[in-house]
């Protein structure tokens, strides 16, 4: 803790100490700047799937279909009879038969706007749509198996599930690439370090014979890394909400690539990157500074 | 205050000193000769615990040094003040920050402290090259500006690793007088030089004791100095 106050504190003599060293501050402001700028990106393709996942669910999880296959004799009565099984069924909340305009719009992607749809014998479909404590399917399909030997029961379960598992995984896939982005950040910052303080062992042996500690030396070093990839990790972030902002968007009614981006509060998510990276480089340095140290002495 | 105690030193497989038993008591005066490469340095290394001894046992300030943790010594050398005949400066500071930098690494650097700096930089008569950097002082100068890095938390003992090495005979008297001063103000001071002209100097000015280190041992040095 006495190290993150000392941090926060900052010490403007204590900075000085440490002259800047070229290369090594390229290095951690660029890296800090790529990985937050992919760590966006990263993090709106993970939120990007939970949004899908969470709108197939719900459009798929409330809703069933009845498919009814009989002679058209005797179509009008299975129908009849299976409205008054749904309409006894506790989870229900309503059913409709289709009308025959539905069917044909569902069918005219295969068959064209013209299907003389009363010609055919296509099977009738009732929308169900349950409350939201749902039916029982297995129950539903024994009564129906009984009283409407043609129906089949669609819940739409082999439909969500390898969907909302798809969802699932880009989402665990976002998440994965953002702990690896960290870990890249924090090899980094670590090489970064590491160069640093080799070539400062000059400056480390005369802070030694004037009595420093080693968490003063670290603390050096500690503060201006964190700060370096705090400053280089908030640029990259910028830049990726800006290019997350331009990225074409659909809306709800696109996919996951073209709903790509943050919604409402999702934008404070991004805010966290630079922080993130701050505390990567924070943990990152001190342990490498900590090693340094050691094998300086 | 530093007690040796039949203590050997070895690196890479060879002895470097050996069975070295010695005492520096508060506020004497100790030269330190012997050939280049007769182990002056490393020594005076032990002193500060920059070193560890490889055999025996060295006290400093009452603590076995072997014990000592990384930050136990770190306020045992505030103890310590340590002039090196390449002075250790950080270049890119201005020499009064160098001076400055024992009370910041303590966190003793008050206003108070700092402005008692100035005086410390008049003592050593520096006050003008105060906001010069290290490399733009001459032998002297740099000379200067470490011995009053080494004395300004006021430290009870005052090690020098030929400090008169790279200046001409006035500086080195000048520095010599500043270290007698210094011992006359209680502070125990060792300086390690092969330089006997300026130990024959000192002799007629405080009383020192004169070692020297021979074939990895120590040795009080006799009437030839």
């Amino acid at each position: 803790m006495e190290d993150i106050r000392s941090l926060l504190r900052g010490d403007a003599a204590h900075d000085r100490i440490v002259p800047p060293t070229g290369y090594t501050v390229r290095l951690t402001l660029f890296s800090a700047a790529a990985m937050a700028f992919l760590a966006v990106f990263a993090l709106a393709l993970s939120l990007a799937a939970d949004r899908l996942a969470d709108r197939w669910s719900d459009a798929l999880a409330k809703g069933a279909t009845l498919r009814i296959s009989a002679a058209p004799e005797e179509l009008d009565a299975q129908v009849a009879a299976a409205m008054a099984v749904l309409d006894t069924t506790p989870g229900v909340a309503s059913a409709r038969v289709l009308s025959d305009d539905e069917q044909r719009a569902l069918l005219e992607p295969w068959f064209g706007p013209d299907l003389p749809i009363e010609t055919l014998r296509v099977p009738q479909l009732i929308a169900v749509s349950e409350t939201d404590e749902g039916f029982d399917a297995g129950g539903l399909r024994l009564r129906l198996s009984a009283e409407v030997p043609g129906a089949v029961l669609d819940d739409h379960a082999r439909w969500r599930k390898p969907l909302l598992a798809a969802a699932g995984g880009l989402r665990w896939l976002g998440w994965i690439a953002l702990v690896l982005i960290m870990g890249a950040t924090a090899a980094m910052v670590t090489l970064a370090a590491n160069a640093a303080l080799a070539a400062n062992a000059q400056i480390i042996a005369v802070l030694r014979l004037v009595g420093a500690t080693d968490a003063y030396i670290a603390a050096a070093f500690v503060r201006r890394f964190t700060l370096r990839a705090l400053g280089g990790a908030a640029a990259g972030t910028l830049v990726g909400m800006i290019a997350v902002t331009l990225m074409p968007d659909t809306g709800d009614t696109g996919g996951v690539l073209t709903g790509l981006g943050f919604r409402g509060f999702d934008w404070i998510w991004p805010l966290v990157v630079p922080v993130l990276a701050a505390a990567v480089a924070f943990f990152a340095t001190k342990s490498a500074a900590k090693r340094v140290l050691e094998d300086l002495a | 205050m530093i007690e040796f105690e039949n203590v050997a030193y070895s690196y890479g497989g060879g002895e470097l000193l050996s069975d070295i038993s010695m005492q520096l008591v508060p506020g004497s005066f100790h030269f330190l000769t012997g050939p280049s490469g007769s182990g002056k340095t490393t020594l005076l290394k032990l002193c500060y615990g920059a070193l560890i001894p490889t055999a025996g046992h060295l006290r400093i300030f009452g603590e076995d040094v072997a014990m000592l943790g990384r930050d136990d010594v770190a306020m045992a050398r505030r103890k310590i003040g340590v002039v090196h005949q390449d002075c250790q400066f950080l270049d890119h500071l201005s020499v009064l920050d160098n001076v400055a930098l024992p009370l910041q690494v303590s966190d003793q650097d008050t206003a108070e402290a700092m402005a008692d700096i100035g005086e410390l930089m008049s003592w050593v008569g520096l006050t003008n090259r105060a906001h010069a950097l290290p490399p733009e002082l001459s032998g002297g100068e740099r000379q200067r500006a470490a011995l009053a890095r080494a004395v300004i938390m006021s430290p009870d003992v005052i090690l020098a690793d030929e400090p008169t090495g790279n200046v001409d005979w006035e500086m080195s008297q000048r520095l010599l007088r500043l270290l007698i001063e210094l011992n006359r103000m209680g502070k125990t001071v060792m300086i390690a030089t092969h330089d006997l002209g300026l130990i024959r100097a000192a002799k007629s000015q405080v009383q020192a004791r004169v070692l020297r280190i021979s074939n990895r041992r120590l040795q009080l040095a006799g009437a030839d100095l």
